[in-house]
């Protein structure tokens, strides 16, 4: 873990310049969405760049006062991503109204949760001062993450397509497991950072590989138990894999050992092949992605590779350029709301829409390592990393899969598919690295040292403020 | 669609597009402080390349340093103490599991950490509630310790020794 230092300067006038840009991409982008469909400037044009607006703006003021010194870039990108994809929402609720007129419409709801996320995002700015408050919740996150993961098994569980990760709520459904990436991030972090040490000194080393001791396996071991299990109870790769990757990519962030990246990758290989021959689902995936195009598969009732195929017809009608907001057809498309938003998307703005897109994601993971990098105690930097990874991976997992590089699996495309819980997860997550980024930026303090040395309270006589330490 | 309404709809795609572009090279650009490898934010010896370019990167060599194998405390209740170094970081705290375990009622259980990077040694505040001196200067992130230079932590203050 190392150290880079810059300049410190505020620059939030920088980012208020890149936010009215990214509320003016929002904004035309769900304005071309509209054209031609209905009348423009409709009620949902001004509840979506209203919500959009005000909520970006406020949230600019909460670091304007609170938090001076955060990356100035992270939220235009977030709020150009959430208001492109409830644009994209909100033109496949059109053209399915088109189809069928009962249809109800998801987007004023997706509209409703950003409001909600970014609101959540900001009282979580406001609350949290330090980051490094949350350190002193290690293991009471564990035990979070262990409910919420268990909560879609109890009775309030709901299952769809297979998959049981969903509680039902009130007013709708929500993937607990979607908070418990942050749960367990923070878990992981505070573990590891304490932990170092010991995990990074004993062992034996054979060749050039340090391997680790038995018993400090544990928690790796604890890690894949948690995976494995999300996979066979709650049938759900997609979170599985991502669970698996953040404790990984966390230890080897923390160690820098390669032998932990190997040991993972075998139990990776354990896990694919102990799934391959257990559950009928996943090998339909494997199969549906190798032999893709063939008819029988395209056509297969459950676990065919229709909605992988229909992505990419899709993607190949767009082209380099697309065929533009609301003149392709992506509503053909099974959940091109949700974990096809990506194909929809470059089948209308194409190639170099879908690059622009990508690279947001590329710059904002950046500015989250980029954090990481800066911030001085060892647990701001794994929470940094863990929480940008998952960002990372997500992106990885899913356009992966719409591309037909990797199996497709069932992952929300972070800040753009429709589904509240994932959106709110995300949003949080932006507010814990932009808390991080500010600690990373801020100037020291450069204050005089004389008053805070010890040996001054033995002459006055009486300590001037309790320094004895109770033990932790 | 009027022919007219179609094209101003295309110019109005395409101009989206370049929107969406212009978003993104903005944000870049406005990285550009952040990204440029200089001497502003070197991060550690510059590659060949640069050195070509700029010839005063070369850094002098710096001076033969004697490698710490001992740690002494000089003050505080252990004074006297000493600790051979090997290869492993040292956890110095009240807590138990610590490698040098302070008493000293200023420090806090685990309090700072030594730890050896390349040829030297770095000291790290883990934290602590009344913090950690180098050389009368608090650590505000890891440094590394020349021998001979005092680390102050609450009463106790330690060297390394060659």
């Amino acid at each position: 873990m190392s150290d880079v230092l810059t300049v410190p300067r505020s620059r939030r006038t920088v980012e208020l310049f890149l936010l009215l840009l990214a509320l003016a991409v929002a904004v035309g982008a769900n304005y071309l969405a509209g054209i031609g469909r209905e009348e423009p400037l409709g009620d949902y044009f001004w509840s979506q760049a209203i919500t959009l607006g005000v909520m970006s703006l406020f949230i600019h003021l909460i670091l304007r006062v609170k938090a001076k010194y955060a990356d100035p870039v992270i939220l235009p990108i977030v709020v150009a991503l959430n208001g492109v994809g409830l644009a994209m929402i909100h033109r496949l609720d059109l053209s399915a109204a088109q189809v069928n007129p009962d249809f109800v419409q998801v987007a004023p709801q997706q509209v409703l949760w950003t409001a909600v996320a970014m609101g959540s995002a900001a009282i979580l700015l406001i609350v949290l001062r330090d980051h490094r408050i949350l350190r002193r919740f290690t293991y009471i996150s564990l035990i979070v993450s262990a409910i919420l993961l268990l909560l879609p098994l109890t009775p309030l569980g709901l299952e769809i397509n297979g998959a049981r990760i969903w509680i039902s709520v009130g007013f709708g459904t929500f993937q607990p497991g979607e908070i418990a990436k942050i749960t367990l991030a923070i878990f992981f972090a505070g573990y590891l950072s304490t932990n170092r040490d010991l995990i990074l000194l004993a062992g034996k080393k054979i060749g050039p590989l340090q391997l680790p001791r038995f018993r400090d396996l544990a928690p790796m071991a604890a890690a894949w138990l948690v995976s494995i299990g999300v996979l066979i109870f709650q049938r759900d790769l997609g979170s599985s894999i991502l669970f698996f990757g953040l404790f990984m990519v966390m230890i080897y962030v923390a160690t820098s050992r390669v032998s932990w990246v190997l040991i993972g990758l075998a139990m990776i290989g354990v896990g694919v092949f102990v799934a391959l021959e257990l559950f009928s689902h996943v090998a339909l995936r494997f199969d549906s992605w190798i032999n893709a195009f063939a008819p029988e598969v395209y056509d297969r009732a459950p676990g065919g590779s229709a909605q992988v195929v229909q992505g990419l017809f899709g993607l190949a009608n767009g082209g380099l350029i697309g065929t533009g907001l609301g003149a392709g057809r992506p509503d053909l498309v099974t959940y091109a709301n949700s974990d096809m938003i990506i194909a929809a998307l470059g089948e209308e703005l194409g190639l170099i829409g879908v690059v622009a897109i990508v690279m947001l994601y590329v710059v904002l993971v950046s500015r989250g390592i980029r954090a990481a990098l800066g911030t001085k105690d060892g647990f701001g930097k794994l929470l940094a990393c863990g929480l940008s990874f998952t960002i990372a991976l997500q992106c990885f997992v899913v356009i992966g899969g719409i591309t037909r590089l990797i199996p497709l699996t069932g992952l929300t495309t972070p800040f753009m598919s429709a589904g509240g819980s994932s959106l709110l997860a995300n949003w949080l997550i932006v507010a814990l690295i932009l808390l991080i980024s500010e600690t990373a930026r801020r100037p020291a303090p450069s204050a005089p040292m004389k008053d805070s040395f010890p040996e001054a309270l033995g002459v006055s006589g009486k300590p001037k403020k309790s320094a004895k330490e109770t033990t932790r | 669609m009027s022919e007219a309404g179609e094209l101003t709809v295309t110019l109005l795609r395409f101009g989206f597009l370049i929107l969406l572009w212009i978003l993104v090279l903005s944000t870049v650009g406005a990285l550009r402080r952040d990204l440029v490898v200089g001497r502003r934010n070197k991060v550690g010896t510059p590659t060949a390349r640069e050195i070509r370019k700029n010839p005063e990167l070369v850094e002098e060599p710096p001076p033969a340093r004697a490698a710490a194998h001992r740690l002494v405390v000089t003050e505080g209740p252990l004074t006297g103490t000493t600790l051979d170094l090997a290869a492993s970081p040292i956890l110095l705290g009240r807590a138990q599991e610590a490698t040098l375990v302070l008493e000293d009622d200023y420090a806090s259980g685990r309090h700072a950490r030594l730890f050896p990077q390349g040829s030297r040694w770095f000291i790290e505040d883990l934290g602590s509630t009344n913090g950690t001196y180098l050389g009368g200067a608090q650590l505000t992130r890891a440094l590394p310790v020349e021998p001979g230079v005092p680390i102050r932590i609450g009463k106790t203050v330690i060297e390394l020794r060659p």
